[in-house]
């Protein structure tokens, strides 16, 4: 199925598989799919070290939309998968997808791990504020006072700030896209993929069919300057904090060892103290 | 003089009974003896009755033993708890605290009472020291190397200093002496040195975590729980010096996400649990079952429900997880019988998983995980070890992942090979890995997942069996309770019973021999430490038979002696008056 051309060059759409997306005409994850596999040809991937770990909903789908090694999970649980790839084989390039209801919701306790960890992979979320495939239910990070099916009077949980427990959870690299800024969302990505360590991409990925933001973000976003330092904390939360205009860029990084240099040092420290062994000699231990 | 002794040592926990028992068993064990210990302790660190028992003896050991011949009592509440477990001839021995306890009058045995309580506080000016005066007490009295108690103190607390290792030396001798002053030797238990190389002393967590190393297992992740941390704490110190990767996980969902994450990487992964660990598990065991993933999950089985009775062993999860998970989702499960089959049914668990491409549950229980056992050095090479179906190069040009062949099993591919790529899912998918949702398809990729269990119907791996082979009454058992029944036979044989043990090592599928076995017999018991009887219905419904059902709820395992009643107890009503079956 995958195969790298073998002129070398790989494009955009050598990415691409048969599959046609589920999503509605107009849904956000069509242009994170876009960024992602610009973002692939950019860094010059080839497909089968690359493994696409999704999580369940619509944004769930699209590790079969990207020519690749893919595992789509259960929902929530992206994190643990990707985390067993990359430290099983940290050569491999591991990409960890899903939306807000799998990162924020029923995922939400597995992000503080992640970050403790810092293991080396991206996680870009889709965030459209509702549960698409199960018809528009508000999520995690939908308004209050949004009216939906369960929450028919409006919802009435406050919606979590994504950004702001980012960087109380000190994730080494915290960045917000819009799906319709494909240009600098791609950059975003790269910059996502390079850090080395846990990386948050959280994209506004509207959904045109039951929650179709597009107009207002539109109206609210701003990129944010030159002048920002992303390594200060302080000021990476008064970014998060914003109320009225939404900061796209990289708001937060901080970075330190990867996971898988970490448990290298262990095996290496374990080595020179105890030597390696077979498990003929361990068994000796117990006489 | 007896040399198959059985000792209990009982006291509060934190007073330092299971390190006194873990001395013992190893001091007998360095002797050359066989041992075979079972521990029972609070669930809290510290206060609550702790237990520790040791049988000793020159031969070969199958069970804890059904008395005890020598209890050896740190307090009074160790006295009123156990001294009914004490042989009733008159030939047992109770060996007590005289400053704490005191036995009621004309009670039934030899009797040796001497205040280690005030020798501890004011000889040796540490109350602390109580547990090491009694194993100089053990020493005189049945002959327990002194020189190698010396030595495995000093291994045990050297680390403490020369202080604390110099008051440990002098309790140990002041109980020696203290012996050798005022008590004579009155009862007819001894402890003999003999040759016996070759052995290791190790508990079933110790035996079943070497298992999965030799089995080229390289990921580990879990969460700490009772009593399946052990496993986690041995290969977090060993794995690093195979190059293998331990993750402490926030969770045990994470635990087994990550164990499918890298097994899907091509790296042999497990996680071991108890009872609430495995119940979070669940979703991710029907993704590994849908998605084709092997892997290996332990069930260190405690007493439950919910939290139940953590320290406490009980074969109740068995129902648990032959079903768990929605749909129809083939899996494995094991269980393991011995410490010496720890090690090896790991080898086998990693093979099954391999071999099938599904989840391999391994059933053990606190009963087996924490009681160690004088076992021959396990042979490495006697299980060899199998590696997963991978493509070969001209299947890689038009590679299908979920190809339709006649064992079920397909080639898998693993990230890194060209021409592999696919994306392995939880939705209803097609041989080439993409969503359906057609009857027709359906119906044929859960049959290819379910054929796959037929590569391991048969076979000398899958069970035990023991007793003569034209038996009247047959024992089925599983798991930790096969050397209990394997002695209950043994007796039951030396009395003159027709009685024939069949111990299935492979629960789900079931081994074919097992049919054959439940059809030799007239009729079959079916001992389980758990209240519904969860593999007797099994049985009934696979074989369309009643089974006579014995079960025991009480968090501890079976004795030789309950199984032998229940023998004699069906060959009078079952078998001499058929009519009242």
């Amino acid at each position: 199925m995958s195969e790298t051309p073998a002129q070398g060059v790989i494009t955009p759409k050598d990415y691409k598989t048969d599959v046609h997306p589920v999503w509605c005409p107009g849904c956000g994850d069509f242009g994170v799919l876009t960024c992602i596999y610009r973002m692939l040809a950019t860094k010059q991937i080839s497909p089968e070290n690359l493994v696409v770990v999704a999580g369940i909903g619509c944004s769930g789908r699209l590790s079969g939309y990207v020519k690749s090694y893919g595992f789509h999970t259960v929902h929530g649980r992206v994190l643990p998968v990707a985390t067993g790839v990359k430290s099983a084989n940290p050569e491999l390039e591991v990409l960890a997808v899903g939306g807000d209801g799998d990162a924020y919701s029923i995922g939400v306790g597995h992000i503080p791990h992640a970050a403790r960890r810092n293991i080396d992979i991206c996680y870009i979320v889709m965030d459209n504020e509702v549960y698409g495939l199960t018809k528009g239910q508000g999520s995690a990070t939908a308004p209050e006072g949004m009216a939906a099916g369960t929450t028919p009077y409006g919802q009435q949980d406050e919606p979590l700030n994504p950004i702001a427990m980012a960087i109380a959870y000190d994730i080494g690299f915290v960045a917000r896209g819009f799906s319709a800024k494909p240009k600098e969302l791609t950059d975003l990505i790269i910059q996502g993929v390079e850090h080395k360590g846990f990386a948050l991409v959280e994209v506004l990925s509207p959904c045109t069919t039951f929650h179709d933001t597009y107009k207002p973000l539109s109206q609210r976003v701003r990129f944010i300057g030159p002048e920002h330092d992303p390594t200060d904390r302080m000021k990476a939360f008064q970014l998060a904090l914003e109320k009225d205009a939404i900061p796209l860029g990289v708001i937060y990084k901080h970075e330190r060892s990867p996971f898988h240099e970490r448990t290298l040092r262990i095996q290496t420290d374990a080595l020179a103290k105890r030597g390696r062994a077979t498990v003929d000699q361990v068994l000796e231990q117990f006489q | 003089m007896r040399t198959d002794v059985t000792f209990r040592v009982g006291g509060e926990g934190g007073e330092g009974v299971i390190s006194c028992g873990e001395i013992l068993t190893l001091a007998c064990a360095r002797m050359g003896l066989e041992i075979y210990t079972f521990r029972s302790y609070p669930a809290e660190i510290k206060g609550g009755p702790a237990m520790f028992q040791v049988r000793t003896s020159k031969e070969i050991l199958l069970s804890q033993g059904s008395e005890l011949d020598v209890l050896v009592c740190f307090n009074q509440e160790a006295y009123d708890r156990h001294a009914k477990d004490l042989r009733k001839d008159g030939k047992g021995v109770l060996i007590y605290d005289a400053s704490s306890a005191k036995p009621e009058d004309g009670f039934n045995a030899i009797l040796y009472g001497i205040p280690v309580s005030e020798m501890a506080k004011l000889e040796l000016r540490n109350y602390l020291t109580k547990n090491i005066i009694f194993l100089g007490i053990l020493s005189k009295l049945f002959g327990v190397d002194f020189s190698s108690l010396e030595t495995i103190i000093r291994e045990k607390f050297g680390k403490k200093g020369e202080a604390i290792l110099n008051l440990n030396f002098q309790a140990l001798k002041a109980g020696y002496q203290a012996v050798e002053k005022a008590f004579p030797k009155k009862d007819e238990f001894v402890i003999e040195a003999q040759k016996n190389e070759n052995r290791l002393v190790l508990s079933g967590n110790q035996a079943l975590a070497l298992g999965a190393i030799q089995a080229g297992m390289r990921f580990y992740a879990g969460y700490p729980i009772t009593p399946a941390t052990d496993i986690m704490e041995l290969l977090a110190r060993e794995l690093p010096r195979f190059n293998g990767t331990v993750v402490q996980a926030e969770d045990e969902i994470a635990a087994i996400g990550m164990v499918l994450g890298a097994s899907f990487a091509g790296v042999k992964a497990m996680t071991a649990s108890s009872g609430p660990g495995i119940d979070l598990m669940t979703e991710f065991l029907g993704l590994a079952s849908m998605a084709e993933v092997p892997c290996v999950i332990v069930d260190c089985q405690r007493a439950g429900p919910s939290t139940g009775m953590p320290t406490k062993t009980e074969q109740s999860d068995l129902r648990h997880v032959l079903a768990a998970g929605h749909g129809d989702a083939p899996r494995i499960v094991m269980a393991l019988t011995s410490v010496e089959d720890a090690f090896y049914g790991m080898m086998r668990a990693f093979n099954y998983a391999v071999r099938c491409q599904m989840p391999v549950i391994v059933l053990t229980d606190q009963y087996l995980a924490q009681r160690t056992a004088t076992v021959r050095k396990p042979d490495v090479c006697k299980v060899s070890v199998e590696e997963v179906l991978r493509p070969t190069d001209v299947e890689l040009e038009h590679y299908k992942r979920f190809k339709m062949t006649e064992s079920g099993v397909s080639a898998l591919t693993k990230p890194g090979t060209k021409g592999g790529g696919f994306s392995a899912t939880g939705i209803e998918h097609d041989e080439d890995c993409e969503l359906s949702y057609e009857p027709d398809n359906h119906r044929r990729m859960t049959e290819k997942r379910w054929k796959k269990l037929n590569l391991l119907l048969q076979g000398p791996d899958l069970f035990r069996r023991h007793g003569p082979l034209d038996a009247d009454i047959g024992i089925i058992g599983w798991g930790s309770s096969e050397g209990v029944i394997r002695e209950a036979v043994q007796a039951a044989n030396a009395k003159g019973y027709r009685v024939a043990a069949f111990h299935p090592k492979l629960l789900h599928p079931m081994p074919h021999e097992l049919g054959d076995f439940v059809r030799s017999v007239k009729v079959v018991i079916v001992p389980e430490l758990n209240f519904t009887g969860q593999f007797a219905k099994e049985i009934r419904a696979r074989y369309l038979i009643d089974v006579i059902q014995l079960n025991k709820v009480a968090g501890l395992p079976f004795t030789p002696h309950e199984i032998l009643h229940k023998i004699e107890e069906v060959q009078e009503t079952c078998l001499k008056h058929p009519h009242k079956v």
